[in-house]
């Protein structure tokens, strides 16, 4: 499916390219877990948030939480995915502490939402497209922690009952670019839906990825899963580690044994967790306690019409209306935040029509580039798009230069304020009036006769001139005017 | 005092409304004859203070005149039923000294209409067994013997102490619960009703989980009317449990002495098995011209796929225990053995926890859920009972009211008579009674008869869904016709 070129690795043998697959558990944004009424606030004291379904009392039956049902069928939506009417509800059984009932609740052979695709946005502004298998929902094992005992592990039933929506792609990744890329867009998706708040720091995302290697146009090689991955840039590393091991491994006469790994980041490696022998016989069957989830198709209907634009219909919108150029519309939506951000400087301005394309610019590589450089999200902008909107609105009327604007900004940036009004108190404003910049050019062409006298027959010098006034009059100078006027009187 | 014990429920409700006695007085009457019954090992937790409190409360009540329509009414509880407070240990060591700190739904209701505790009731360990011989306390007696024999009988299974200590004249009535025949064949062991509802009719929210898509909770007592009084307030719909289903519960003791005139009762000429005791058949036929004389109808119908209801039960049920059990791991609650590490911890712990029995169905449960058996077994079991339930339906599609048959086939065995060599031969007992939990059918079972050696027999009336009504209506005229059986007291 994917129509990028994308990255070979070149082995001994020549080039290999990675086929990759990924299954994404996005933890779902709602008040209450999947079957029990029990809060799902991240943060709270261990064992605070268990209700008696969670911890497996006897006799406790689940109840499903709809909120839930609704937030994985708006992010199948999301996903452009076939959502399914009826689905099953099935047990997932093993034995670990982390799992109070010996079964996870989840959905086996009939998932609420089946097969869709994602447009994934590469350097270079290409794109590719991921097909995306299937999205389930299923229980979040409890929290256990490990090194607070000698000879104990502790058990944080917390977590335990979450709803993750279980996001499984098809074998559509072909590098690790291509899989940051696609997480990356997942996120985002599920951000501008609220359907999951993205937070890997917090484990409200986290992926399993298959990595196996072939050379091009061979059949698909034997996988290896690296599991519970939680930051994009682990994602990348574990890819690149795995593939490179994968390919020596072939290159060396030997073969790669399905398992299960997973990657240690501070080693930058991957190492064996369990082979295929021994993996758990899970011994799925539906959940007699649950009766299978069906709803109609005008509910689906009703979620679709309410859905929020998402960051592809933006940044078409962005291009065909603002005329701003796709790398530029795409860095705008990628977030939520970024795109509410822009909306709203677009909202606020005098003169969208005029102004609307400046406006991205700024919010880009102004407001953008002094976040990155301090290392700030957009959340934490000291500039708010009401006081964006006034600079931009200033330069677009004439008001004060570019450059005066730049300074405008820092003054903004650091002290706050109401552009407007700085532009006044300082006397910032942009010197229009010609009989006050006409006296500095009469200046300035007096102090330099000789350089006034080679302009005629090196007209590029005028740019001195001009850069001359500029200085003299504090910025302020209508360049334009400064332009006219020294064409007039040396003449050229 | 000591005839209180005697009375049936609907009396007793009489003499407490008319004042004639208090609820005080009928639960110390029920406390001393549970103290004198010891014996039986009928209740495995007596809660005499409780009893006592509740008691004066509904005393309380009735003396307003604002009392529930239980109210004063001492009754025993399975200890598969959660009980805020009280020890509840499905008779299985692996839950310990477990003490719920929620009420089940349906034994909440009943304490909203004024019943009174009297204690926890023995049962098969897990409800698992059809002669209460699996329980960790041990087995219960039947207050029944053979005439001029002196061995003690088992009182069936799994709600055997309920059926017990309801035929002692220990408690007006008792709950119960009905996987495979729990309810209503320790009923027809102790000559007692019985009645196990249609699936969803009451709540299992609270109830210790046996096989999910089979169990179903309902009333043992004394007569066919006393068992419509507490189906009753056991009824309902729960929205904590979603197999429960919205449907209004009717007044069930409206239809006991209804007319079943015109009625249409199923004779199914598969449950006619080979090798079946003559009483049996005498007793069904019995039952059917008691029926017809009461103006219901006979037609003979088939239910071709019975044969493979007790294999497929013994797939379908054992699959679903052996997750449900999966939660006694002794990590939060319960018996914990000793271990190194975290797989020991489960082994030893589930080793010495569970008894054989439901060791046996773990193991069977877990053999035909995993893989490469799934289809072979779990999934062939669910399209036998897709045809199981089909038979019903065309059945009653055809204008059959209700199905007649036996409710066991034979009278009670003695305590370890039977199953010692082969599980199956245990089993059997269920032949009458797993059809229709496999259908979700309401199913009652109603004294009718005594075998040669004086011991109690009963049939089985099996319903179309939601239709329990119709069973109390058949029922009442099988128990006119039959009259009461009561044991004579050796304990």
């Amino acid at each position: 499916m994917s129509t990028a070129t994308h990255k070979l690795l070149k082995g001994a043998t020549g080039d290999w390219e990675m086929v990759i697959g990924m299954e994404i558990h996005a933890q779902v944004t709602s008040k209450s877990k999947l079957f029990s009424g029990a809060s799902t606030a991240f943060g709270g004291e261990p064992n605070s948030q268990v209700s008696l379904v969670d911890a497996a009392m006897p006799g406790m039956l689940p109840v499903l939480n709809e909120e839930c049902v609704k937030q994985a069928v708006r992010t199948g939506l999301g996903l452009n995915a076939k959502i399914n009417l009826r689905s099953v509800f099935d047990r997932k059984n093993y034995f670990y502490p982390d799992l109070p009932q010996g079964y996870q609740i989840s959905q086996y052979k009939s998932p609420v939402v089946g097969e869709g695709e994602v447009i994934i946005e590469l350097e270079g502004g290409r794109t590719a497209t991921i097909g995306i298998e299937r999205l389930h929902l299923e229980q979040d094992p409890a929290k256990m922690l490990h090194d607070k005992l000698p000879s104990q592990s502790l058990i944080d039933l917390n977590r335990c009952g979450v709803a993750l929506m279980e996001i499984v792609s098809k074998p559509d990744i072909r590098d690790a670019e291509q899989a940051k890329a696609y997480v990356t867009k997942l996120r985002s998706i599920m951000r501008y839906l609220g359907t999951c708040d993205g937070d890997m720091e917090k484990g409200s995302l986290r992926a399993d990825v298959n990595v196996s290697v072939r050379k091009p146009g061979a059949p698909l090689g034997t996988r290896c899963e690296i599991k519970n991955l939680n930051s994009i840039t682990f994602i990348g590393q574990a890819i690149e580690y795995e593939a490179r091991r994968q390919i020596d491994i072939l290159e060396d006469g030997g073969k790669i044994d399905q398992e299960t790994r997973l990657y240690d980041p501070s080693k930058g490696e991957t190492r064996s967790m369990r082979s295929k022998e021994e993996a758990h016989d899970y011994r799925y069957f539906p959940d007699p306690d649950l009766l299978p989830l069906e709803f109609s198709q005008e509910y689906v209907d009703e979620l679709k019409a309410a859905l929020p634009e998402l960051p592809d219909q933006k940044k078409t919108r962005f291009v065909a209306a603002l005329g701003l150029s796709a790398y530029d519309a795409s860095v705008l939506v990628a977030e939520r935040e970024s795109a509410v951000f822009y909306e709203t400087v677009l909202d606020k301005l005098g003169n969208r029509s005029r102004d609307g394309k400046m406006a991205a610019n700024w919010v880009i590589n102004e407001l953008f580039g002094r976040l990155n450089k301090e290392g700030r999200d957009i959340a934490g902008s000291p500039v708010s798009p009401e006081q964006l909107a006034a600079i931009v609105d200033l330069i677009g009327e004439g008001t004060i230069s570019g450059k005066i604007a730049k300074d405008l900004f820092e003054i903004v940036w650091q002290e706050g304020g109401d552009p407007r009004a700085l532009v006044e108190s300082r006397g910032m404003k942009q010197v229009t009036d010609l009989s006050a910049i006409e006296k500095v050019v009469d200046d300035i062409i007096a102090a330099n006769p000789d350089k006034a006298a080679q302009v005629k027959d090196k007209p590029q010098s005028l740019g001195w001139f001009v850069g001359q006034v500029m200085k003299a009059s504090g910025g302020k100078a209508n360049p334009q005017s400064v332009n006219d006027l020294l064409k007039s009187k040396l003449g050229v | 005092m000591t005839d209180l014990t005697s009375l049936t429920l609907a009396e007793a409700r009489k003499g407490l409304a008319a004042k004639t006695f208090t609820s005080r007085e009928l639960t110390d009457a029920h406390l001393s004859a549970i103290e004198a019954a010891r014996v039986l090992n009928a209740f495995v937790m007596e809660t005499p203070d409780q009893a006592r409190a509740m008691a004066r409360e509904a005393d309380g009540k009735l003396a307003k005149g604002d009392a529930g329509p239980l109210a004063g009414i001492p009754l025993g509880i399975k200890d598969l039923f959660a009980t805020k407070g009280v020890r509840t240990t499905a008779c299985s060591k692996i839950l310990g000294n477990f003490v719920p700190t929620y009420e089940s739904t349906v034994t909440s209701q009943l304490w909203r209409d004024g019943a009174v505790m009297l204690g926890k009731l023995n049962n098969d360990e897990f409800a698992m067994g059809s002669a209460n011989e699996t329980s960790c306390f041990g087995p219960v007696g039947n207050p029944w013997r053979r005439d001029g024999s002196n061995t003690t009988l088992v009182p069936g299974g799994s709600s055997g102490g309920s059926a017990s200590a309801v035929a002692a004249l220990l408690c007006m009535g008792a709950t119960a619960t009905d996987t495979g025949g729990s309810i209503r064949q320790p009923a027809a062991f102790t000559a007692t009703v019985g009645i196990k509802p249609t699936y969803g009719r009451c709540s299992r929210w609270g109830i210790v989980a046996f096989a999910s898509s089979l169990d179903q909770a309902g009333p043992i007592a004394r007569t066919t009317r006393d068992a419509a009084m507490l189906l009753r307030s056991m009824a309902g719909y729960d929205p904590k449990d979603t197999t429960s289903v919205d449907v209004p519960v009717p007044d069930y003791e409206a239809a006991i002495g209804k007319s079943v005139r015109g009625l249409r009762i199923g004779i199914p000429r598969e449950y006619r098995l080979d090798g079946m005791p003559a009483e049996i058949e005498k007793l069904w036929s019995e039952g059917a011209s008691w029926l017809k004389a009461a103006g219901a109808e006979l037609v003979e119908v088939s239910l071709p796929h019975t044969k493979y209801a007790l294999p497929a039960y013994y797939i379908v049920a054992p699959a679903e225990a052996s997750s449900n059990l999966a939660r006694y791991d002794g990590v939060r609650y319960g018996l914990r053995e000793q271990a190194k590490n975290i797989t020991e911890l489960y082994e030893n712990t589930r080793a010495e926890g569970f008894g054989a029995e439901v060791r046996r169905r773990i193991m069977i449960g877990t053999y035909v859920l995993s893989a490469g058996y799934y289809d072979a077994y779990y999934l062939r079991a669910q399209k036998v009972r897709t045809l199981i339930k089909k038979d019903f339906e065309d059945c009653f599609a055809k204008g059959v009211h209700a199905i007649l048959t036996p409710a066991t086939p034979s009278a009670a065995f003695g305590i370890g008579e039977k199953g010692g060599a082969d599980p199956v031969e245990m089993y059997l007992n269920d032949i009458f009674t797993v059809t229709v939990n496999m259908a979700g059918l309401p199913g009652i079972a109603v004294p009718a008869g005594k075998d040669a050696q004086g011991l109690p027999l009963g049939l089985q009336l099996i319903g179309r869904p939601f239709d329990e009504e119709t069973l109390f209506s058949l029922g009442e005229v099988i128990e006119q016709a039959a009259g009461r059986f009561t044991p004579a007291r050796w304990w």
